[in-house]
């Protein structure tokens, strides 16, 4: 039954890539989103079954075959559930299923081989990034790895015509390239040490292994590597430079690679091999500050981008450097928690802001939007739950997995790292509002002069709102309603230890442990049952902490507030503050706007030195010079001495007969005075 | 008698042959030179046969006269259809199979 989890949307691959040019497209696009429908319905099922089974061994494995046998050297293509990869599957599948059918209104534009291209590519992404959450060892993994990132490359290269589309597909691809060469090493180092490539043989045998706090050792090494891998997916400091450009793609694919699934697979990577980083201090202090550092870069380089998808963009980077912050302070379950919440109102907010451009006809400049509020009721109330639970406004699904990730780092005494975070909280508020009033508030801007949509419609361009501007359709409509209701209950399953129970942390624990944490500890008794329960180690919370976490409630809900009224006065109240401060520190303003040039930079020291050393070098030196000298230079021996040797072939008959003579002589020559 | 003289003999028949294939200019008395060179050969495993009391010099003889007579049919018909397309018998006229 796992199996089909994934191969659903691989039947769904075959079914597009082969015979979709000749599919309408309500069937072409039906399929895709039924299929979807059906995986999650099957993981839903599964995973009803995995939390029947006692939490000491609460997994599902299935072995398909073995893949490769060499020596000592084993893999098999297997799938495992647990309680961490069923969080996962649930996620991808669900908002997968919405995402495919909010494209089926999105991509009606498209032709039908287009369109049809576009779900061949979608359902194949789902089929990699099961794999990817479901694969038992880390090569299983790294198969669906790689290929949710050329799903990712094709996506976000759909509309190949536009030169800037197919180059941000090669960033994207180029970049993604650097990690994964680590994350190579990183699983070359694993096996040469462990011998084994399986999570759980893994896990077992670090976990006999001493905490590395004395210095580097091997743990650190395979760690670190795997953690450069994750920069690379999950767009970290120093290869977060691809994502913003991902924004190239069509919008649901930025929700559902680029916000919701893909770019968490380092997360995912993270907690699946737990273990491992708890025995490494040093690359989880490292998993820490870079998570942090990110978290502040993106957050201020998303308060001045005037694209719509871009400050989503680098919102999305700033949350995720908030999941590395957990996992790096070792707070695995505040992790995946934000991952799991902010899937929701992440994609929420890209599925929205795709509803404002498809009703602009493709403008993505708030500074020509505003006053969307009454044209686009549905859209604005849905993109609101979404912005205020990211700004982590009390009982929304954000407040509930970032005030726990504030607490987690506050309580392991990281200090200046709680500063960091809590700052980029204030930033969170503050650029998502803005976002929300410069496109839902104020006057109108869009229009006709500036809207692209010009030479759409000319006979509206007298007329200040155009006719056209219609809200959702319902696919696009049931997609956002199902996410803004998952954005403001999703965060009940992990509610503060002040509160209650946090449900959530207690089911993912033991996926954290080699195995099923060693001796379970009975912990209550109901209904005259001992439950027996694992007793997570790194648990801190108590009644004891009960006092610190509300105040840090306190202040995170403070800071969502502050954020919320500090835009609220910016771009609403005194519109001429902002321009004023911008043009008071307008190299600051400059910095943040071409995004600290960090691609410049990088286009400097690497991309260029790498362009002439292939162009002059490579090119130039050594394929021009050493490879075709060399080819054509066997080339000229040979038709220089042709030139001599065609002189004995003359046609003459007797002298082909006196040389056969001459040479039998010769050889008897030989034999006889030898 | 010795096989010496035997040998001498058919030396000088092949060096009668040789010299013929190399020096005439005529395509008919070359394959004849040819005949006679085969024939020089003949001679010698014969004359070895008989030395050395077996038949399979003269075996081999018989099969050496039929690839003669064979190669004697193709050759002259060779010559034939030659002659026909260039209107003479020197091989020098025959030269435009090279390069």
């Amino acid at each position: 039954m796992l199996a089909l989890i994934p191969l659903l949307p691989f039947a769904g691959f075959l079914v597009n890539a082969t015979m979709g040019k000749r599919l309408p497209k309500n069937v072409s696009g039906g399929l895709a989103s039924l299929l979807m429908v059906i995986a999650f319905v099957i993981a839903a099922a599964q995973v009803w079954a995995l939390a029947a089974i006692p939490a000491e061994s609460r997994q599902i494995n299935q072995t398909l075959y073995t893949w490769i046998s060499a020596g000592n050297f084993s893999v098999d293509l297997a799938f495992r559930l647990d309680a961490l990869s069923a969080v996962m599957i649930l996620v991808v599948t669900g908002v997968g299923s919405l995402i495919h059918i909010y494209s089926t209104s999105y991509m009606h534009e498209e032709t039908a081989p287009e369109f049809a291209r576009y779900f061949a590519y979608l359902n194949l992404f789902c089929f990699f990034m099961l794999l990817l959450v479901l694969g038992s060892n880390v090569l299983v993994m790294f198969v669906g790895w790689e290929g949710v990132g050329l799903c990712s490359y094709l996506l976000i290269g759909f509309y190949y015509a536009k030169k800037s589309a197919s180059d941000a597909a090669k960033k994207a691809f180029i970049v993604n390239r650097v990690g994964d060469f680590a994350f190579i090493l990183g699983a070359l180092a694993m096996f040469m040490h462990f011998h084994s490539l399986d999570f759980t043989t893994v896990a077992l045998a670090a976990k006999a292994m001493p905490i590395e706090t004395a210095g580097f050792g091997i743990l650190s090494l395979i760690t670190l590597l795997m953690f450069i891998g994750a920069t690379g997916k999950s767009a970290q400091i120093p290869l977060y430079v691809w994502l913003p450009d991902a924004m190239e793609g069509p919008t649901p694919v930025s929700a559902l690679i680029h916000a919701a699934t893909m770019v968490t697979a380092g997360v995912y990577m993270i907690g699946r091999t737990a273990v491992l980083f708890e025995h490494a201090p040093i690359t989880m202090s490292v998993v820490a500050v870079i998570g942090a550092a990110t978290a502040l870069l993106a957050g201020t380089i998303g308060l001045v981008q005037n694209d719509i998808k871009r400050v989503l963009a680098y919102s999305t980077v700033s949350q995720l450097g908030y999941m590395f912050l957990a996992m790096g302070v070792g707070a695995f379950g505040a992790g995946i928690f934000h991952l799991y919440t902010h899937a929701f109102f992440k994609a929420l907010l890209f599925l929205g802001s795709g509803a404002v451009i498809h009703a602009l006809h493709g403008q993505q400049d708030i500074r020509h939007m505003g006053g969307l509020k009454k044209h686009l009721p549905i859209t604005y109330w849905t993109f609101l739950i979404g912005a205020l639970a990211i700004a982590g406004v009390p009982l929304l699904s954000g407040f509930f997995s970032k005030d726990e990730i504030l607490y987690e780092t506050f309580l392991h005494g990281h200090y200046l790292l709680w500063g960091v975070a809590a700052v980029t909280s204030l930033l969170t508020a503050t650029y998502m509002f803005r976002l929300v009033h410069l496109t839902f508030h104020g006057e109108e801007r869009f229009a006709g002069a500036h809207a692209p949509a010009s030479t759409h419609a000319p006979e509206h361009s007298s007329t200040h709102a155009p006719v056209h501007l219609h809200d959702a359709p319902a696919p696009m409509a049931f997609a956002l309603i199902v996410l803004a209701a998952g954005s403001i209950f999703a965060g009940y399953i992990g509610l503060p230890h002040a509160f209650g129970h946090n449900v959530l942390n207690e089911w993912l624990q033991p996926a954290f442990q080699a195995t099923n944490c060693g001796a379970p500890v009975v912990t209550g008794e109901l209904a005259g049952l001992a439950i027996e329960e694992c007793l997570p180690g790194e648990e801190l919370g108590g009644e004891a902490h009960t006092g610190l976490e509300l105040s840090l409630m306190g202040v995170s809900t403070l800071i969502a507030f502050a954020g919320i009224g500090l835009a609220t006065f910016l771009w609403v109240k005194r519109r001429d503050i902002p321009a004023r401060l911008a043009q008071q520190y307008a190299g600051v303003h400059r910095l943040l706007l071409n995004k600290y040039y960090v691609d410049e930079v990088y286009d400097a020291t690497i991309v260029q030195p790498i362009k002439v050393v292939s162009e002059e070098g490579l090119w130039r030196g050594f394929d021009v010079k050493v490879v075709d000298g060399a080819v054509n230079g066997a080339g000229y021996f040979v038709s220089g001495v042709s030139i001599l040797l065609r002189l004995l072939q003359n046609g003459s008959v007797k002298t082909y007969a006196a040389s056969t003579f001459v040479g039998a002589v010769a050889i008897l020559a030989y034999y006889l005075w030898r | 008698m010795p096989i010496g003289h035997y040998l001498v003999l058919s030396g000088l028949l092949f060096c009668i042959g040789a010299a013929g294939v190399f020096l005439r200019r005529n395509l008919i008395t070359m394959l004849l030179s040819v005949e006679i060179m085969l024939n020089a050969v003949n001679l010698t495993f014969v004359a070895f046969g008989r030395q050395l009391g077996s038949v399979d010099g003269q075996i081999i003889t018989f099969f050496v006269m039929t690839v003669a007579a064979a190669e004697a049919a193709v050759g002259l018909a060779l010559v034939i259809a030659l002659f026909r397309s260039r209107e003479s018998l020197n091989p020098e006229a025959f030269t435009s199979l090279k390069w």
